[in-house]
Parts: C-alpha cells; structure tokens; sequence
C-alpha cells in the first residue's frame, strides 16, 4: 500500500471517529460484549469434548460429569445468545444514528453550498455520495463492527484452544489453510477477467436497450424492427458466452474451498486419531478438534470479504466527508440587514464577474433599473445573459464592482430577503414532487384557493390543469409527468403569478409556449408588473420590443444599449440581429 | 412466472443434472460423520492404525469426489440458467418491439427497459440458485435427519423436534423482516428523492427562500428511516442467538440422550460424535435455504413482471401483407373522415371530427397552440395510433388494411424530437433505405440543407455518431433526421416540428428544397411558425383539437380569428399587414 494513499485512509478515520464519538459507549459495549461470545462460544466444543469423554461405552458413563458439564454448556449457551444479541443492538445503533447524522449533515451541507459546486458537479454524482455512499458506509461499517472483530477474536481464539488441546494437530491446520486462500485467490483472478468481459458486453447490450426500446416509436416509423433484433441477438450472444463463463468460474470458489477445508478435516482426523490411538489425545478433545478445524477457517472468509467491504467503505467515507467538509457560500453578515419594502430601485455599477478566475466575462456592467421598468437583456447563445440573472439573484456573487437594490450593496442583506423581493421563471422547467396545487404555493404557502385559481388563470393554467385527472390534486413527479413543457412552464408562471414579488426575473420563461398563448402571459405579465421592475431574457425579439431598455450583450459584454427604436436607428448588432428575425 | 418455464425447454438435461449432481454432493458430505465416528469407534478404540489411514483417505476422497460433483452441477447450473435468460431477453426484445405507440405510452420506457435488464438478471440468478441449492439444502437438513434416524431412532426425536423449531426462527424472522427492509429501502428511495430534487431545483428552492423547509423534510424522513433501519436491525439481530440457542440446546440434548444410551449398550461414543455433527450441519443449510427462499422470491417477482410484459398483446392488429386490389392511382394522398381520437386513459378527445383531404404532391401546414393537437393528427397517417372515430386514407385505402411495414414504407417521418442513433452517420442515413447508394444519400442531405454537416466532418458519411447524438447540435440533428426520412424516398413525408432549431434562412431553402423533390412528394409541415407554413397549399388551424380553418394563408388571414391572432403575435402589426399587402399582390 502507498503512503499517501494509507495516510489519505488514515484521515478519513480520524474524522469518521468524530461521528462515532457520541455513540463511543456503544462502541466499548460492543467490544466487550464480542470478546465474551467469542470466548464462550469457542469454550462450548471444548466442554462438549469433555462431556464426550465421560461416556466411554457401555456402563461406563459418568453421569454426574456429564450433567454438570452439561450444565456449563447451557450457562454459556444462555450468557453468548444475550451477549450477541445485545451486540447486535449496540451495532444497530451506533452505525445507524451515525450514518443519520452523516447524511443530514451532506444534505445541510447542500443547502449552503455555493451555486457554484453545484452547477459544476453532476446531479447524480452528488446524490450518490449522499445516498449510495453513506449506504456502502453503513454496510460497511456494520459488517466491520459484526465480523472484524469476532472474526479476528475467532481465529486467534480458536489457536489458542487448539495449541491447548495439541500443538502438532494445530500445525497441521495452520499449514492447510493457506491452500484455501491460495485457490480462492486463483479462481478471483481468473473470473475477473470473465466478469470484466461479462459487464462490457451487458454495458453495451443495455445501451442499445436503451436506444432501440428508448425510442421505438422511431425505429417503428422507420419498420427498423428486424435488424434491431439482429443486433441485440449478436449482442446476446456474446453476453450468454460471457456470462457463462463467469458464473461458473464464479461459482467454483465454494466448491473449492470446501474441498481444502475437508482436507484440512481429513488431516486433522487421520493425525488426531493416530496421536489418540497412541495415548496422547481423548476421543473428547479428537471431536473437539475437528469442530474446530471447521470453524477455524470460516471467519478468514469472512474477513478478506470485510476487509474488501471495508475499504470500499472508506473509500465512500472519503468521498462524502469531502461534500461535507465543502466551503459553503459566503456567510452573512452578522448585521446583515433584512429588507422588507422593495421598491424595485436596482443598480449594476461597474459590475465583473467570471466563472472562472482568468476568463474574462462580464466587464465593467453598469445598469439602473428603476421600479416599474422592463429591462430586456438579448444576445446570442453563451453570452452571458443568464450569468446576469445569476448575479441579480446573488447565486454567485460578483468578482468586482456591486449591485444595490434600494440602494443597499445585495452583500449587507439577507439573502431571504432579497430572494423573497423577486419572482423567477426560469426557461428549466423545474417543479417538485407533490401536487399541482402545492408547486403553485410554494411561494405562498398561506394563499387562499381563490387566488390560487386566479393566479393560474391569468396564467392561462387553470384550463388545462382543470382538465386534469385530478385537478389542483393532480400528483406530479420530478419531471413533471405527463406534463408538456409549455405546461409545465405555465404552473411556473403561476407559482410566481401568485407571490406578487416587488421585481421579476424571466429567462427564456416562455420559450415552450406558443406565441399565441405568450401574447395572452405577456398580457397577464403586463398587468402584474405594473409599478415593478422586470428583467427579461429572451431570443424571441418579438417579446422585448416595448422593454424600457433592452441590453444587447455579446461575449459577456453589453455592446449596446437602449430602446428598441433607438437600436434600430444605431444599426447595430441589435437591428442586425433582430431584421435577421423579420426580414 | 410459470409461463417463463418454457423458455428451459431446451436444457431439459442440465435443469436434471445440475440438481442431481448437487445431490450427489450433499450425500457424499452426509458420510463425513459417520466415517468420524468409524474412526473413533473401530480406528481409536481397536488402535487400527492403519484403519485410521484408509478412513481418512475415504473422508479426502469423499471431499474430492463432492468436488467433482459440484463443478459438474455448477457447469450445468450456469449453462442452463444462462441460456434460459438469453432465450428470455431474445424474446422479450422481440415482444416489447412489437408493441405499438399506445402500449409503449401506458407502460413507459424506463420501465421496459427495467424489465430487459436488471428484472432478466434477476432471474437468472434466481434460476442458476435453484438448480444449485433448492435440492441440496432440504436435502442435507432431512438427510442429517435421516441418517441420524439411521444411528438411533429416539436420539433423532431430537432432530424432529429441533428442525422445526430452527425453521420457524430462521423462516418466521426472514417472512417479517423483509417487507420492513422493503420498507426501509423505500424510505432511502425518498432521500435519495429530496436530495435530487434539491439539487435539479437549487434555483428555485433558493429563490423562493425554501432551504430551511427541505432541511427539516430531509430530516424528518432520516430520522424516520434511521427508526425503521434499528426496528428492522433488532429484530434480524435475534437470529444469530435464538438458532444458536436451539442448535446448542438440542446439542445438550443429544449429549445427554447419548449418554443415556452409550450406558445401556445401544449405541457407541463414535455414534454420539456422528449425531453430534449432523446436528452442526443442519444450522448452516437452514440459513442458505433462508437466504435463497429471499432470492427466489425476489426472482418470482421479477419473473411475474416479465411476464405481464410479455402478456400485453399490442392494440394494434395490420394485416401481415397489404390486402389486394390496387390503391386508386387519382385519389387523394391523405385523406381524413371525420376522424376523432381519445388517447387510452385519457380524459376527453385530443382529436375531433377532422375531415379534409389532401391531393398528391401538394403541402399542408399544421399551425396551433401547444397541445393543440398537432402531433396527434399527423401520427395518425403511418397509424401509430389508431383513430378511435372515423377513418384515415392514404391514397383512397384505409390505413388499417396496409401492412404496416408498407404503410411506413409509403410514409416518411421526421420526429419532433431528433433521434439518432449510435453508429456512423451512413448507418443513421440507410434507416430509411438500406440500399441507398451514396448518391442517392448526398442528394437527401443537400435537401435537408445538412450536406455542411457531414462536410465538416473529417470521416464524412463514416463519422461517429454518439449514443443519442450528442455530439451534433440541435439543428445538425434535425437535419441529419430530416435527410434520414427523404433517403426512403417517401410519398408522404412529415415534418413534425423537425424545424425549430433551424434559423429562418435555413428554415426557408429547406422549404425550397422540398418543394423541389423528384418524385412528387405530398409534405405535411407542423410548426408553430407561420412563416414555416404560410406557402402550403393548405393550412390546417387546430384549437385544443378542432379544426379552427383550413384553407389557404389568405383565406384564413381573412376568416380564422385564431390563425390571425397566432400570426399577428408573430409579427408586428405593422409588418404583418405590409406582408399581407405584399402576398395579396403576389397573389
């Protein structure tokens, strides 16, 4: 093992103990409680033995041994059944409130993490360190309270008895056991390389699935069925070769090793039974020996798959911590300022901002926006227009220069407060799992059904949403179900219809909707933005037109600005831009 | 699940060998005790020496003869299970490709794609473990049974009384933890839920300050599942110590018992040795037994899902050759009879009495609001739904008397949303025609305007195209879609919104090249845009799945409130009505 990578282990233990902390009296409970079964569980076959020995052959048993013993052995069977059971429990418990803990601090984590982490790192990267991860640690951490320890207790336990009972009988195990790993070893290597194959070829067989069955509505239309077909059964088989192969090499590794341990029985017999026949062993201590033989190989079985299991845990620990110990954004101000009469006075001075340090992206922006003004913000893709909207919202914070509303530096208030003074559609249609009527809400959790249908029908919702199974009622999924886009873009429209925010924020928010319908929302807009102040991105020229001032951006820079006519007049990007629409 | 059995038809011999030679295994470990107890009653208390040897050379000899059964059994095991699965997904490829739109639209892709996957490898598993173990284990638990019945019938009473005993631990503890761990894996499926949902909706969560609400959610249902995780710990817990409970107080019992008749000369110390150890070996067979009753269930489930796909008989039923007599050579190319569609499941109709009909060669736009039915109208000309009213002709013959493959042959389509598919861009090209020779593939590019496309490309035609395309933009897509659908040279072609990431410019030589085609091709245009459709020869207007107009840009500009107002909201006034001006001259 490398340094570094053993010291990076290392670390994450140390900071993994910190979870355990609190449970620590649990930890030592279950220690304890695991050298008790472990010893009495191991002492049984010795008693057994023992017991053995007092019956010899006809009128020849020793009765009151025998119940004595007999006797022992229940004590001990009674003292290990609790002890492992309380164990168990204490195992439970420690692994399954430190896991809690782990994950509600990943997931508080990711309420503050910057936009920034978030936009940069895949969704389902990040959903698997929170879920998969912590459940691989559990796994891991369970199996490793359980059985390291009792397996570990177990070996070196069972030596010692046997070294008690008869060295050269011990010896003899100790030689065999090696030749148990050795094939076990063997047999891993060569499936491998079989697994390998068997999980490309499966790899590859799923992503055609995918494709053909994905959009079968497509390979139909084009009859493309029978060489579809053609293709899989290649595929197939070649996967059934493979597969084949794998689970028989596979499955060869029980056999295998149960043949090395009835080998390791046989010797144990042949030479227990010889060294009994010349008077240095009991029948007792024989059988007792054989047990023995049987349990001692069990637990390294066990263990190497504890040990694998338990660096994946490791490995998934380190991952998770690493979300978990992630800067978050920028904290508040102590006095941060809680605004609460929004006008919708919002000024940009000198504003620079890049997503990376050392590309260059928004430059020296300046903007005044004042309440009831509709600010249009155009250009083609990539150049920036959003990054605009990021930085109204205070999802990443600017490089340079300051943006003010109501004339407080965004950076002294709250981000609730500022957040609450806008309304936001956003061209991604997001809604969250729930129904209908709890998306629209969302913003207002308290509105009235009265304004909840008013809201939806100046959005021009309330007809389809009424058309739906169960209405306002109706459950949707992440994805929205069985929503189109332009539906799903209208309950957005909703959800802000009805917060009445002092300022709004549409980017590309009615790109899936039909013009027709746009013209009635832009209606619906008009009148809800009377008095507030509105920021508009949009491709479609034909809605920015009556924008107070519009912003012609490119490359991250605002190249022009003004009205629509007063663009035109320039001749500029703007009037090039917008007669290669209409022309 | 029964119905999947056949598909083990062709491994008769293996599903008999595999468990046989498992068999055959598990009676050569059940002489192990009783070899051990030779050895103690004849080797140690004869001092047989040489005795001793032989038997343990019988015990190492068993052992590799138990080796050599279960590689055969596993061999056969893996054959038949795996063979079994090929056959399956072979079949149910083939089934789930049959399916028509309205089933694929009830029963969803992802969980099709389920089903073909993870569900099939379920059963295999399920199928290879029970040939392996479903014999062996009963086997050696009634078998220890027996054999000690074999040694002394009143010390087996032991065994009789003991065996169900650990059944209903080890059995009753699977039947009540299982539901709760499927319990339990719903409630990480709910974290698992949250936590995507917050991070797909950071903007809007955090927009409308909802941070502190999804952190108690997220908590409430940790802590619920962490309480469930400990219900479900504690009682699996139990199993450990009641069976070693059992076990060991049967061990007592039979010590004592043996004891009693040792004393009385019935039975031997070997004996007691050999009762002993078939009692140790009864534990370990009872919790693989558990354990693979859980597999197998799961497999079952598995199982019974595969089948119900499998059961879903398509909706659809075409003639397999196109029935006789000719199409008439002057009727219309498409014609619609007062065709009304309801979608299975669906509320209210999507479609309503639409009647029109379309003369070869001509163009026809489709215009209307979102969900206003487009979509449904032209998906009913290569009938990938049926309608539930009313007819569809295509050149005077009723679309359900084609064989569909005809049918589709006649009938290009360009979906709305643009697919390609993993391969060379050619590959993609010849869906449409396998014979197409690169001619006749560059003359279908030029008229998608997509000849750039594969220009820039240093393979050309053999360029690689990604899993779903990703490595074209949306435009190159919808071109390369288009070119795809004019290579089958269709008589109808449909243009399903397949324009919309093209640029007005683009948008206008495709139209131009359209109208071009060699053979005389009838073009239905859908789109939003009434610059896309003003020049067909015939509009159709739908609102919320009625015909609002036909007829052409003019006479719809004149007498269609809802073409005007789409048409107006796309150009200003001012313009609009210069434009008007202009085409009423042209006209």
């Amino acid at each position: 093992m490398n340094t570094p990578k053993y010291a990076r282990q290392m670390e994450t233990l140390r900071k993994l103990s910190r979870y355990l902390k609190p449970y620590r009296v649990y930890l030592a409970v279950s220690v304890l409680l695991a050298a008790v079964t472990v010893a009495l569980t191991l002492y049984v076959p010795t008693l057994t033995g023992n017991a053995i020995d007092f019956i010899l052959g006809e009128g020849r048993v020793d009765f009151p041994r025998i119940i004595r013993i007999l006797i022992q052995i229940g004590v001990c069977i009674a003292v290990t059944a609790l002890a492992q059971w309380i164990m168990n429990i204490c195992n439970n418990k420690m692994t399954y409130q430190m896991v809690r803990d782990i994950r509600n601090d990943a997931f508080q984590k990711i309420e503050i993490l910057p936009l920034k982490y978030i936009d940069s790192h895949s969704y389902g990267e990040v959903v698997s360190r929170v879920i998969a991860d912590v459940d691989q640690l559990a796994d891991g951490l369970l199996m490793g309270f359980t059985q390291l320890f009792t397996g570990i207790a177990t070996i070196a336990g069972t030596l010692g008895f046997m070294l008690s009972i008869n060295v050269g009988i011990t010896f003899v195990v100790v030689l065999i056991t090696p030749l148990s790993f050795f094939v076990a070893g063997f047999i891993a290597k060569r499936t491998y390389t079989m697994f390998r194959l068997q999980s490309e070829t499966r790899g590859e067989q799923t992503a055609l699935i995918e494709e053909m069955i994905g959009n079968q509505k497509v390979v139909q239309a084009f009859s493309h069925e029978d060489e579809a077909l053609e293709k899989f059964d290649e595929i197939n088989g070649r996967l059934q070769k493979y597969s084949l192969q794998a689970i028989f090499f596979s499955s060869l590794t029980n056999p295998a090793t149960r043949f090395v341990n009835s080998l390791a029985y046989a010797a144990v017999c042949v030479t227990g039974a010889l060294t009994a026949v010349a008077g240095h062993l009991t029948v007792g201590q024989l059988t007792c020996l054989l047990s023995y033989a049987n349990q001692y190989t069990k637990p390294f079985n066990e263990i190497s798959g504890v040990v694998t299991e338990l660096q994946n845990a490791i490995a998934c620990a380190g991952r998770i911590l690493e979300l978990i110990e992630e800067e978050p954004q920028i904290p508040e101000p102590e006095n941060a300022l809680s605004l609460t009469d929004i006008r919708g006075n919002v000024s940009l001075s000198d504003v620079t901002f890049s997503y990376e340090s050392g590309q260059r992206l928004i430059e020296n922006l300046n903007l005044t926006a004042k309440p009831g003004q509709r600010i249009a913000i155009v250009g083609p893709t990539g150049c920036g227009k959003t990054t605009v909207i990021n930085l109204l919202m205070r999802f990443y914070d600017v490089n340079g220069g300051s943006i003010r509303v109501e004339d407080y530096d965004i950076r002294d208030i709250t981000r609730k407060s500022l957040r609450a003074g806008y309304g936001m559609v956003l061209q991604d249609t997001w809604l969250k799992t729930g129904t209908i009527r709890e998306n629209i809400v969302m913003g207002r959790p308290d509105a009235t059904e009265e304004e909840i249908i008013q809201a939806a029908k100046a959005s021009h919702a309330h007809s389809f949403i009424r058309r739906l199974p169960q209405g306002y009622d109706t459950r949707i999924t992440e994805d929205g179900g069985g929503l189109s886009q332009g539906q799903k873009q209208l309950l957005c429209i909703t959800r802000v219809m009805l917060c009445h925010p002092p300022m709004l924020i549409l980017d590309e928010a009615t790109s899936s909707i039909d013009t027709r319908t746009e013209l009635k929302i832009q209606n619906a807009f008009a009148r809800l933005m009377e008095g507030r102040t509105s920021f508009i991105v949009a491709h479609r020229l034909s809605t920015i037109r009556e924008a107070d001032r519009i912003l012609v951006m490119k490359d991250g820079h605002v190249i022009e600005q003004g009205t629509h006519e007063e663009l035109l007049e320039k001749k500029g990007f703007y009037a090039e831009l917008y007669n290669s629409q209409f022309g | 699940m029964k119905k999947l059995l056949v598909f083990l038809k062709d491994y008769k011999k293996e599903c008999v060998l595999a468990p046989l030679f498992k068999l055959l295994e598990a009676s050569f470990e059940l002489f192990v005790p009783l070899v051990v107890a030779a050895v103690v009653d004849n080797g140690i208390t004869g001092g047989r020496n040489g005795y001793i040897v032989r038997m343990c050379l019988l015990m190492a000899a068993l052992g590799l003869i138990g080796l050599v059964c279960s590689v055969t059994a596993q061999y056969f095991a893996a054959k038949a299970a795996v063979g079994f699965s090929t056959k399956l997904r072979h079949v149910l490829f083939a089934h789930i490709q049959s399916l028509s739109y309205t089933e694929m639209d009830t029963i969803g892709t992802p969980t099709l794609i389920t089903r073909m996957t993870s569900d099939i490898n379920q059963v295999q598993s399920g199928v290879n473990l029970v040939l392996r173990l479903f014999l062996r284990s009963p086997f050696i638990v009634f078998g220890a049974m027996v054999m000690a019945f074999t040694v002394d019938v009143p010390a087996a009473l032991i065994f009789v009384v003991a065996i169900p005993l650990l059944s209903i631990v080890v059995f009753g503890i699977m039947l009540i933890t299982m539901p709760l761990y499927k319990k339990a894996q719903a409630g990480l499926d709910r974290l698992l839920g949250i936590t995507r949902e917050n991070l797909t909706g950071v903007r809007v969560i955090r927009a409308f300050n909802k941070e502190a609400d999804e952190w108690d959610r997220f908590r409430t249902s940790n802590e619920s599942l962490t309480t469930l995780q400990k219900f479900v710990g504690r009682i699996s817990g139990l199993m450990n110590p009641v069976t070693y409970i059992i076990v060991n107080g049967a061990t007592i019992a039979l010590i004592y018992c043996g004891a009693l008749r040792v004393d009385s000369g019935v039975l031997t110390q070997g004996e007691v040795i050999a009762l002993v150890n078939y009692m140790s070996q009864i534990l370990v067979e009872l919790i693989k037994l558990a354990n693979l009753i859980i597999t197998v269930t799961k497999a079952a489930a598995c199982a019974n899902r595969i089948q119900g796909v499998l059961e879903i008989q398509s909706s659809m039923q075409a003639p397999k050759t196109t029935a006789g007599g000719r199409t008439e050579e002057d009727a219309p190319a498409v014609a619609f009879e007062d065709v009304s569609l309801t979608y299975k499941g669906a509320g209210g109709e999507s479609l309503t009495g639409l009647r029109f009909s379309v003369p070869k060669g001509s163009t026809v736009g489709v215009i209307g609001g979102t969900g206003s039915g487009k979509t449904s109208l032209v998906n009913l000309i290569p009938r990938f739904y049926d309608a539930t009213k009313g007819r569809v002709l295509v050149d005077g013959r009723d679309v359900r008397d084609y064989s569909l493959e005809e049918l589709r042959r006649k009938v290009g389509v360009v979906p709305q949303k643009a697919v390609l598919f993993s391969g060379t861009i050619r590959e993609n090209l010849l869906w449409g025609n396998e014979q197409a020779s690169d001619k006749e593939l560059y003359e279908a590019l030029d008229t998608a305007q997509a000849r750039e496309v594969v220009a820039n490309r240093e393979e050309g035609l053999d360029a690689a195209v990604e899993q779903g395309g990703k490595n074209f933009s949306g435009g190159q897509k919808q071109r390369l879609t288009i070119a795809r659908a004019l290579v089958g040279n269709p008589e109808i072609l449909i243009l399903d919104d397949s324009a919309s990431a093209l640029d007005f410019a683009t948008d206008a030589r495709l139209r131009k090249a359209l109208r071009n085609l060699r053979r005389k091709t009838t073009v239905f245009i859908v789109s939003q845009r009434t610059s896309s459709i003003q020049h067909a020869d015939q509009i159709i207007v739908l609102d919320d799945g009625k015909p609002a107009g036909i007829g052409t840009h003019q006479e719809l500009l004149e007498s269609c409130p809802e073409y005007q107002e789409i048409y107006y909201s796309q150009f200003d006034a001012g313009s609009a009505k210069k434009n008007a001006g202009k085409e009423a001259a042209n006209a």
